[in-house]
């Protein structure tokens, strides 16, 4: 199984990111973002945590736009799973992938802690290796992860169970406590959350790494 | 030609950050404040020299890159 990992300047969770993928099996590659096309053969792409481009216009506005992100959309498309952590999921929802938009957090604070999700979904081939409803201690870490949708959007959302996860005690002021979102085909996750931050024992906790098995292994399994 | 882009959240999209500054502005002492609402401004030098047409690229910038148009509206002055 093959992951792809976009490096923007600004990202900082790129190594971590595949360190965690590798940790599960999969073979992992490093794209840089002013490629205009993947590298053959990727099952998936990681869109990492950062503040790509410093955060300027909009956290992710402008790695929307870069090269890359033109083939990581086509990918997408083409039903391809893509990624998004934390800065990944700020910019899979500016390039269109991901409905809705992050904002400030309420409480205008940087909000680095680890906090408790909740599996919303086990359809997907991210979260199939955890329960419906289980607890998992994850850690975030942003300033922009306030997660808003119109009314409408939320609840088809939720209607489609496309709500992978939810805050257990809402940090940030997301609607519906929304911590990730999948798209339509399941197969495009985006969350604030850093589960490649709770995927070894060393890092505090490891509530993360079923995330990462499971989707290596839907992989390798197709 | 300049033109001057203003971005502003939509209406009903909360704003913390307009949120905070209308409570400092309390703080101070200026209790008249009804609401605060905070953007930005991005000022744009053009090479094109027709307004009509100016107005129509900026506006296509501004759905592209310059606003998100799920929490963001724009509104464009050509100077």
């Amino acid at each position: 199984m093959k992951v792809g990992v976009v490096v923007f300047p600004g990202s900082n969770c790129d190594r971590d990111l595949a360190v965690a993928f590798k940790a599960a099996g999969a073979d992992v590659t490093m794209v840089w973002h002013k490629d205009t096309s993947l590298p053959s053969g990727l099952d998936m792409i990681g869109v990492p945590g950062g503040f790509s481009f410093g955060d300027y216009l909009r956290c992710g506005a402008i790695a929307a736009q870069s090269p890359i992100c033109h083939a990581v959309v086509d990918h997408a498309k083409a039903g391809g799973y893509v990624f998004g952590v934390c800065n990944g999921f700020q910019i899979l929802t500016e390039t269109g992938l991901l409905p809705g938009a992050l904002l400030r957090n309420t409480n205008l604070k940087y909000i680095c802690k680890t906090i408790p999700l909740t599996v919303k979904s086990t359809d997907s081939a991210y979260t199939s290796g955890y329960q419906m409803g289980q607890k998992i201690m994850v850690p975030i870490a942003h300033h922009d992860g306030n997660y808003t949708a119109d009314a409408d959007t939320v609840s088809r959302l939720q209607g489609q169970g496309r709500v992978a996860f939810t805050y257990g005690n809402n940090p940030n002021g997301s609607v519906g406590d929304i911590a990730g979102i999948l798209s339509e085909n399941h197969r495009v996750l985006g969350m604030m959350p850093h589960p490649e931050r709770a995927a070894d024992a060393a890092h505090g906790g490891t509530d993360g790494q079923a995330l990462f098995r499971a989707v290596v292994g839907a992989m390798q399994a197709a | 030609m300049k033109a001057r882009v203003t971005v502003m959240l939509k209406n009903g999209v909360l704003d913390p950050q307009g949120k905070a500054v209308h409570h400092a502005l309390a703080t101070l002492g200026f209790d008249g404040v009804d609401g605060v609402r905070q953007g930005k401004v991005i000022e744009l030098t053009l090479t094109e020299t027709d307004a009509a047409k100016a107005e129509k690229t900026v506006g296509e910038m501004c759905e592209k890159l310059l606003a998100n148009m799920v929490i963001e509206s724009y509104s464009i002055e050509i100077l």
